[in-house]
């Protein structure tokens, strides 16, 4: 093990910035880091054990106890649950004998659970030792623990074919599906790479610059800044060294557009952060790659290899003077917050995926306090057709304030979930129509969790940063779903699970939200609860970061859209309620005790 | 009109804050002139034997009992008061609460470096015993109450301010040193 680690840690230069990387690769090769491992690295990297611990605990693939030789994370969002997950869940408990958060005493198998791995439209989904399994059924989970515990190689472990276009690589041989089901100009399968980068060394870096600006085009994770705009600021920045991040932690649950770029287009991603590269004057590239995705990294170092052997990267690209730029890609570990850009940097930098104070901002300085673009994966695409194409043309697409097109996550209650471009200033009624809408929709989901949840009354609305601002992810809820219980109760869990606790407001009102949900869930609500949250969930604007600002959407949203169905649960005959349940207060005492409640 | 009913009691608490209304001194000589005392520590007496207007309420609960007494005085006074840390926050034994009661329990009748002749190892579990619940409660989290006046002990003057600010309808007086949370 101390051979190992001394090998990783040469790897990596012994360069305490890159501590996710060699804990990564700790990780996957025992399985989890021991107390001895740490010391190692600690003294080796000099710093304290404690901050090397605390990178550990922060991200949810890392562990300091063993996670068995085959480490299974299954999936736990909403539509997950909404595919029948409980009954894959009670088949893997059934045939493994141990519980959730467990490992098996032979150390073979460890359980657990996970947020979003981005396969919503193929749920029930697990990771199991990095390869993704999608559409898991109860027989399905059989096969599988009989194929662990016969001693079988996970590359034998899949009975069907694998997915749809690279999918099928020999590089990334996953069963995963694209389910692209409607393309458009970034989408476009058309697509040579090198044009852009071409075209660009022909050009000023501001001449580029200009023309993203004059396409208009926002940011494509959600919060819609202009893109050229936050280029310019970093050109002009000051600092020896600047660094271009496209951001690919896609966290939000019901987002899954980035993986199929990544599988579909990843040279088109590519050439994005080059011709960002040269735009911005920055030699480093860094793919931040969220670990769920982790199946995909020989195929993409593959092709990042083939770029560099035909100077697409590289010194002097395309026979441009001083035009270097080089991209790696850096893995995640497990962390929604590290979406967050100020997060990703932090955590690329080796650190708890915490979000920094703002100023200053990234583009003055980022990583390693650099100025730093971090981008996300659509926008970074998108470019490369804004300067093959011209700003005009981009503009021809979408609304006046919403230009181009937009990739949408479609999942949940719907005949063809799936990736679909659309130009922006859809409405929600139209995008039913397209998905093949089953039955009567109660909801909408829009932007994940984060987002609104929306009812028919405003399906009318328009997707676009002037209406319902979205990072793509759409979740529809037929009338038979209890949307209280299956899809509020799990967002907030789900925002308790991913709070980094930096701040006291997103890292307890949560749970206390929570609480009130449940104590109306559980028929002991009044009036004063709803009005409560409403008033409570406000204060979770006083967060850092986006995560902690919108902690409490999902309870905010479907009390103004979906009322009627918390009043239908209030206790009409009660002004006051504490929610205390004397039973289930004594019941822990009780077993201890041997004694039967005489309460 | 008769004089207004108080009555107090003492649930997981140290019986300090009884100790602080005490320290009012000789004013507890103008306090039995304001108001008549039902159950309560201080007088003895077991039972309500009337409606009470007034309830102190020292202590979180941390067993059956408690949450019964507590949900008793909810029905017998118009007004609750949580008085100190413990009823209002939980406090000290709210301390135990990251921990699981089996650990708890275990730890003080079983494991214990105290623990001397447990070897059949019994955990005191007589019907007769209140149960203990799996965390202390604050009071307002078992029913509603009205008021909080904050301390560990709250002090006599701000007990006092408070009771007679309450029971003659005039303004309280709240300087700054009389207002402590610890």
């Amino acid at each position: 093990m101390k051979k190992y680690t001394q090998k990783v840690l040469d790897k990596y230069h012994h360069d305490k910035t890159r501590l996710m990387d060699i804990l990564i690769e700790i990780q996957s090769e025992y399985g989890y880091i021991s107390s001895e491992v740490i010391t190692i690295i600690a003294q080796d990297l000099n710093m304290s054990e404690v901050d090397v611990e605390q990178t550990i605990s922060f991200y949810h693939f890392f562990s300091m106890k063993p996670t068995g030789k085959f480490s299974i994370y299954l999936n736990n969002s909403a539509v997950a649950n909404m595919m029948g997950r409980n009954e894959v869940a009670a088949a893997f408990e059934k045939e493994t004998g141990i519980k959730f958060g467990e490992t098996t005493p032979d150390g073979l198998i460890g359980l657990y659970e996970t947020s979003c791995i981005g396969m919503n439209d193929q749920e029930p989904a697990a990771i199991i030792n990095n390869r993704i399994f999608t559409k898991l059924t109860a027989f399905r989970v059989k096969e599988i623990i009989r194929d662990i515990k016969e001693g079988k190689e996970i590359e034998k472990m899949f009975s069907a074919s694998f997915g749809d276009g690279a999918n099928r690589n020999a590089l990334v041989k996953s069963v995963v599906s694209n389910n692209i089901r409607k393309i458009g100009p970034i989408l476009d399968p058309d697509y040579k790479v090198g044009e852009a980068i071409k075209k660009i060394i022909k050009m000023t870096p501001e001449e580029v610059i200009a023309e993203v600006k004059h396409s208009n085009i926002r940011g494509r994770g959600g919060a819609g800044f202009p893109t050229g705009l936050k280029w310019e600021f970093c050109r002009n920045a000051e600092g020896e060294k600047k660094y271009i991040f496209c951001n690919a932690d896609e966290g939000e649950p019901g987002t899954f557009k980035d993986r199929v770029i990544l599988t579909e287009l990843p040279r088109l991603l590519f050439e994005g952060m080059v011709v960002a590269g040269y735009a911005v004057g920055a030699s480093e590239g860094i793919l931040y790659l969220r670990y769920e995705y982790k199946y995909l990294e020989n195929y993409l170092e593959d092709i990042l290899k083939a770029a560099r052997e035909k100077n697409y990267l590289g010194k002097n690209i395309m026979g441009k003077n001083g035009f270097n730029f080089d991209i790696r890609i850096q893995f995640g570990a497990g962390a929604y917050v590290c979406g967050e850009e100020s997060a990703l940097i932090e955590s690329a930098e080796g650190k708890r995926g915490e979000p920094r104070d703002r100023p200053p901002f990234p583009v003055e300085k980022g990583y390693l306090e650099m100025p730093t673009v971090v981008n996300n994966v659509e926008t970074l695409c998108s470019v490369v057709k804004v300067i093959l194409n011209g700003g005009d043309w981009y503009r021809s697409f979408g609304t006046a304030d919403s230009t181009g097109t937009k990739l949408l996550s479609i999942s949940g209650d719907c005949r063809n979930p799936g990736v679909y471009e659309v130009a922006w200033g859809f409405s929600v009624n139209d995008i039913l129509e397209m998905v093949g809408k089953s039955g009567n929709v109660q909801a909408v989901q829009v932007g994940g969790p984060s987002g609104s949840l929306i009812g028919p009354d405003e399906f009318n609305r328009t997707l676009g940063y002037e209406d319902l601002a979205t990072g793509g992810s759409l979740i529809i809820f037929g009338e038979h779903r209890d949307l209280l219980e299956d899809v509020v109760l799990n967002f907030m869990e789900f925002f308790i699970e991913e709070s980094c606790g930096s701040c006291s407001t997103c890292r307890i009102l949560p749970t206390v939200l929570k609480q009130k949900l449940e104590k109306i869930l559980n028929a002991r609500g009044i009036a004063q609860d709803i009005a409560d949250i409403e008033n409570w969930g406000k204060f979770l604007k006083a967060s850092r970061c986006g995560l902690g600002q919108t902690a409490a959407n999902p309870l905010l949203t479907s009390i103004k859209n979906f009322r009627h169905l918390y009043e239908e649960k209030l206790q009409t005959a009660k002004e006051y309620d504490t929610g205390f349940d004397l039973s289930a207060a004594v019941k822990d005492a009780c077993e201890v005790t041997h004694r039967i409640p005489n309460i | 009109m008769g004089k207004p009913v108080v009555a107090t009691t003492s649930l997981a608490g140290c019986f300090g804050c009884h100790m602080s209304l005490l320290d009012i001194d000789e004013r507890i000589l103008e306090l039995i002139d304001l108001v008549e005392f039902n159950k309560s520590p201080i007088n003895d007496i077991k039972k309500f034997t009337k409606k009470c207007d007034i309830g102190l309420i020292e202590g979180g609960c941390c067993n059956s009992e408690n949450v019964h007494v507590l949900k008793d005085f909810r029905e017998q006074c118009k007004i609750l008061i949580s008085v100190g840390e413990c009823a209002i926050m939980g406090g000290l034994p709210a301390m135990r609460n990251g921990i699981p009661i089996k650990e708890c329990l275990e730890e003080a009748y079983i494991n214990g470096p105290t623990v001397l002749n447990n070897t059949e190892k019994i955990i005191p579990n007589d019907p007769e015993i209140p149960i203990m619940l799996n965390k202390v409660y604050p009071c307002h989290e078992i029913v509603k109450m009205d008021y909080h006046l904050p301390g560990c002990p709250p002090r006599a003057d701000l007990i006092w301010e408070a009771l007679v600010a309450l029971i003659t309808g005039n303004e309280m007086k709240l300087p700054y040193e009389v207002v402590k949370f610890d």
